[in-house]
């Protein structure tokens, strides 16, 4: 009996822990957020990214011209239907003559969080050209 | 990267140019013929070092055609100008690999200041290697040329960073929060005055700067501080043409009697500041927008201009590498400037959404 107790009040106190969250919380998340962005923006203006100094800022001021809600799209140029960070690799191999990142490289996760935020509130148009 | 056969050949060297160019010089009959002349313009190469001997190729194959290029009109044009931004961090490296490949030119050059020539050690080793001074000014078969360093800001911007190298790489950022409006400051702004006042009001006036000479997005620099000013002093001349760079991108329009009429960059291409969503931006309202850019064609969306001068108004021909040629150019009727194929929407290509 004792047992069944103490196992019942541990699933209770769980349970109630669960889907509780305070501000501090979400504060917190989002604060985690704009940190990675901030540090993608960082990346998107870091002439070290690529091979050559030329960064991510040159052609995309605040990032525009990226588009991310087009995203996942046919990229008529790799001949599939891709996603963000695979025409982010696209622009690190080419213009900026650099080494691709793995798709969940902390570098490339900040990159697209900066993108994202540059892009914030605009409706997702996923395949779009 | 853009392994099509017309681009192939293309790029592959000045002489197989020649033969598929369409590069024609149309003059324009006018009352004055003897007044009518063309000259080229280049803009905005960002010339940018890597290390040593190390250059970014990119880059430099936009200069390389469009000098090769223009060496190639028939008739020769009467000059070129440089509109600005000849290196990318104002290294005398740029600079020097940068007028190397300018020097291939058959003609006289006229160069004008922008900001990523100028915010190394100011324009001190651009004035050695151009052999210019910041702004001057120049007549040319009865045109009166004003060439302005428009990319100048103010002194407490400029004395604030630690190094010339930290301020240079500050103004590189084009959309940097840190960065500094551009402007004339006071003392070019007497000269100019003084210098409009020598010229009888009936004189046409090119003015060539490298930031626009009116405001259009802050944010990004597409901007002069004393715009409204200049305007005003343009205001009294009946034919006023105003030719800037900076923008990589095909704007232009008419503000009282001044023509307003962008450049192409050699270099890449920037996206309209329409397209930032987070801020509100004012394109001249006469443009119809370039495509959008292909990355996958290097050279997409970058280029160069012959000017084509008559009877004191001027007719922009856009030579775009890998895209359809555009002419804008004055329409007298209309009292503008218009894109001689483009401007009616009904005779517009299928349009490309910018996103």
């Amino acid at each position: 009996m004792k047992y069944l107790i103490a196992v019942a009040l541990l699933l209770t106190s769980s349970l109630s822990l669960a889907d509780e969250f305070t501000n501090e919380d979400v504060e917190r998340w989002e604060q985690q957020y704009e940190d990675v962005a901030a540090q993608g923006r960082q990346h998107f203006t870091d002439p070290a990214l690529g091979g050559n100094g030329v960064v991510c800022g040159q052609c995309h001021p605040n990032a525009a011209n990226t588009h991310p809600e087009t995203y996942p799209k046919f990229q008529k140029q790799l001949g599939k239907v891709s996603m963000l960070w695979e025409m982010i690799n696209w622009c690190i191999r080419n213009p900026l003559q650099g080494q691709e990142l793995a798709a969940d490289d902390p570098v490339m996760i900040a990159l697209q969080a900066y993108i994202a935020k540059e892009r914030a509130g605009v409706a997702l148009a996923p395949g779009k050209h | 990267m853009n392994n099509s056969r017309r681009n192939f050949i293309k790029h592959s060297s000045a002489a197989a140019i020649a033969g598929i160019l369409p590069v024609s010089l149309v003059r324009i009959a006018t009352g004055q013929p003897s007044q009518d002349f063309s000259f080229a313009y280049i803009s905005d190469s960002h010339i940018q070092h890597i290390r040593g001997n190390q250059f970014v190729r990119n880059w430099d194959r936009g200069l390389i055609s469009a000098v090769a290029e223009a060496n190639l009109l028939d008739p020769k044009p009467d000059f070129v100008v440089f509109g600005g931004d000849l290196a990318q961090m104002g290294m005398r490296e740029e600079l020097d690999h940068g007028y190397e490949l300018l020097s291939k030119l058959n003609y006289d050059i006229y160069g004008l200041l922008g900001e990523h020539d100028y915010y190394l050690d100011l324009g001190e080793y651009w004035s050695d290697v151009f052999k210019r001074e910041h702004y001057y000014s120049f007549d040319h078969k009865g045109v009166h040329f004003v060439v302005l360093n428009s990319i100048n800001t103010y002194d407490e911007w400029i004395n604030k960073w630690e190094t010339p190298l930290r301020r240079m790489t500050e103004m590189s950022g084009l959309d940097n929060p840190n960065g500094s409006p551009f402007m004339l400051g006071e003392k070019q702004m007497t000269w100019l005055a003084q210098d409009l006042a020598k010229h009888s009001k009936d004189t046409p006036i090119i003015v060539l700067s490298h930031s626009p000479l009116q405001h259009i997005y802050k944010g990004w620099n597409f901007w002069t501080e004393e715009a409204p000013q200049i305007q005003a002093l343009l205001a009294p001349f009946d034919r006023v043409n105003v030719l800037y760079g900076h923008v990589h991108q095909i704007q232009y329009n008419q503000i009282g009697n001044i023509a307003f009429n962008s450049v192409m960059a050699t270099a890449w291409p920037w996206p309209y500041p329409s397209t930032y969503s987070q801020a509100t931006s004012h394109l001249p309202v006469m443009t119809v927008p370039m495509n959008r850019a292909d990355p996958f064609s290097e050279r997409d969306a970058t280029g160069w201009q012959l000017v084509n001068v008559h009877s004191g108004r001027i007719d922009v021909e856009f030579t775009l590498y890998d895209n359809t040629n555009r002419t804008v150019g004055f329409d007298a009727a209309a009292g503008h400037p218009v894109d001689k194929t483009f401007q009616d929407p009904r005779d517009r290509i299928i349009p490309q959404k910018h996103y």
